[in-house]
């Protein structure tokens, strides 16, 4: 696993206080995670203080599964 | 006519985070002040509070048992303490698992007198130093006053009323009153009804000492600063937690079997109309409020054999006790007057609710809390029982609350054994 993928993971774990091994790669934040829009928004700021990277709202809205939010943090941090 | 009863209560304070717990605490005479450990006191002129205790303390307050992980980030500490009374004032009525008909007649009114200040406080750093698009998006949500209303309602499915008072230091009693009300002109045939708070932190404690209410003279002596009506008073402590009961319509409650503490018959309430901070100096609206629950109840001054004062250990527990006097009678026609402020500090917008569990529980239990600290009596306390330092065991039949507020707000609610 990716170091981008643990720390995506733990952002995820802390701020929707699911277990671990519930959050794969594939796992969807709102259908899988018990997340709301706003929630995805706070992932989105945590993503972007941790990685410093920042997440324009058209990217942030196409973020829906663990992987879409890695994938995004590895193609566009500096 | 429909009358309220109490069949559920909630406690998160100072000394416990539980019913039982906490009335033990109190009648034991313990103290929950002690210097504060939330936030460095540096350049502060207060340096004490009554805190809600961490989990791992013997008396502690866990917020996981009843408030989900990812709501306990999101919102300040008031609506995690609201959420937990309610949820324990349902548990103790029996009432957790309702049927949908009876879900749409039960509401909420628990309010707060300032809301979530810490969080304004931390998420204003925020933006001043990282810019609005750091601003949590629960940040509105998460401080509002109505929203331990919102959430408990969300939580238990409750669709009847939903309502928050705002009235300051008044709050937790006027929410009680006013959720009965709600029952008697059939709203709701059960309403939880209670207040919260939680201002330690540095904008709280500051705003506080600056207007000149808070206890700023003993703080190597945390424990002795509470000390209603006696001649060192010198403000209030600050206190945090949240009272939330259930209140039920009689015939409803009794159908049901439930258990029923007391019966909710005496509502008061006035303004000043003299100054934002003082009190009126002839406790005027202080009168006016506890006449008219007296009236309402359909009692007279010799019922009441317990008075729970607002008295927060400032210049105004006089003006208080002076008024209590001339609706009761100069020896309160027998009554015992305490304030549990001297334990719990002042819980602001939970106080009056929390006081007026403490009634009920002194009903239940035939034993009136003390006011702790009270060495030396000020003058025109002489003939009154203010029940010094310790619990004592009498008749009480019927309690009555006191609750006073910043902008000249008051009211009185009068409990009854059934």
């Amino acid at each position: 696993m990716s170091d981008t993928a643990d720390r995506v993971k733990k952002i995820v774990v802390e701020h929707l206080g699911v277990e671990a091994e519930k959050v794969t790669e594939d796992a969807s934040f709102i259908d899988d995670l018990g997340a709301d829009s706003l929630d995805i928004v706070e992932l989105v700021m945590a993503f972007e203080e941790e990685f410093g990277v920042e997440i324009p709202d058209d990217a942030a809205e196409k973020i829906a599964t663990v992987s879409d939010a890695i994938k995004y943090i590895d193609e566009n941090k500096g | 006519m429909r009358r309220v009863v109490v069949t559920g209560l909630g406690l998160v304070t100072p000394l416990g985070a539980d019913v039982e717990t906490v009335w033990a605490n109190l009648l034991a005479g313990k103290s929950g002040a002690g210097p504060i450990t939330r936030f460095d006191t540096t350049g502060q002129k207060c340096l004490i509070a009554c805190e809600v205790k961490p989990a791992d303390h013997e008396y502690g307050f866990d917020a996981g048992k009843r408030v989900d992980h990812k709501i306990q980030r999101q919102v300040d500490p008031f609506i995690v303490y609201g959420i937990d009374a309610a949820g324990q004032a349902l548990e103790d009525a029996g009432l957790v698992d309702m049927d949908d008909d009876l879900k749409m007649r039960t509401g909420c009114s628990i309010g707060s007198g300032i809301g979530g200040l810490p969080g304004i406080e931390s998420e204003s750093i925020v933006l001043h130093e990282k810019g609005p698009g750091r601003v949590s998006p629960h940040f509105v949500h998460g401080r509002l006053i109505n929203l331990i209303s919102g959430q408990v309602s969300i939580k238990y499915g409750l669709m009847g009323p939903n309502h928050a008072v705002v009235t300051a230091c008044s709050t937790g009693a006027h929410s009680i009153g006013d959720a009965a009300r709600m029952i008697k002109d059939g709203d709701a045939d059960v309403m939880l009804a209670g207040g919260a708070e939680s201002t330690i932190n540095p904008l709280g404690v500051a705003g506080f000492a600056q207007a000149r209410a808070l206890n700023c003279s003993f703080n190597d002596r945390p424990t002795e600063a509470s000390r209603p009506y006696d001649k060192d008073r010198d403000g209030f402590v600050m206190g945090e937690g949240a009272g939330v009961v259930v209140l039920e319509e009689y015939e409803h409650a009794k159908a049901r079997g439930a258990k029923i503490y007391a019966e909710v018959v005496g509502y008061g309430l006035s303004g000043d109309a003299y100054h934002v901070t003082a009190p009126h100096p002839e406790g005027k609206g202080a009168e006016l409020a506890m006449r008219m629950a007296l009236r309402k109840a359909g009692l007279n001054a010799g019922d009441i054999d317990y008075v729970n004062a607002h008295g927060t250990s400032t210049m105004a527990d006089t003006i208080e006790l002076a008024a209590v006097k001339r609706v009761l009678g100069d020896d309160l026609s027998g009554a015992s007057m305490s304030s549990t402020k001297s334990a719990i500090g002042h819980l602001l917008g939970g106080a009056g609710a929390v006081e007026t569990i403490f009634c009920i529980l002194a009903i239940r239990d035939q034993i009136v809390p003390p006011t702790l600290n009270l060495h030396n009596p000020d003058e025109g306390t002489e003939g009154v029982d203010l029940v010094p330092l310790v619990a004592k065991k009498r008749t009480v039949r019927a309690a009555l609350n006191n609750s006073f507020g910043f902008g000249g707000t008051n009211a009185s609610v009068i409990v009854k054994a059934i």
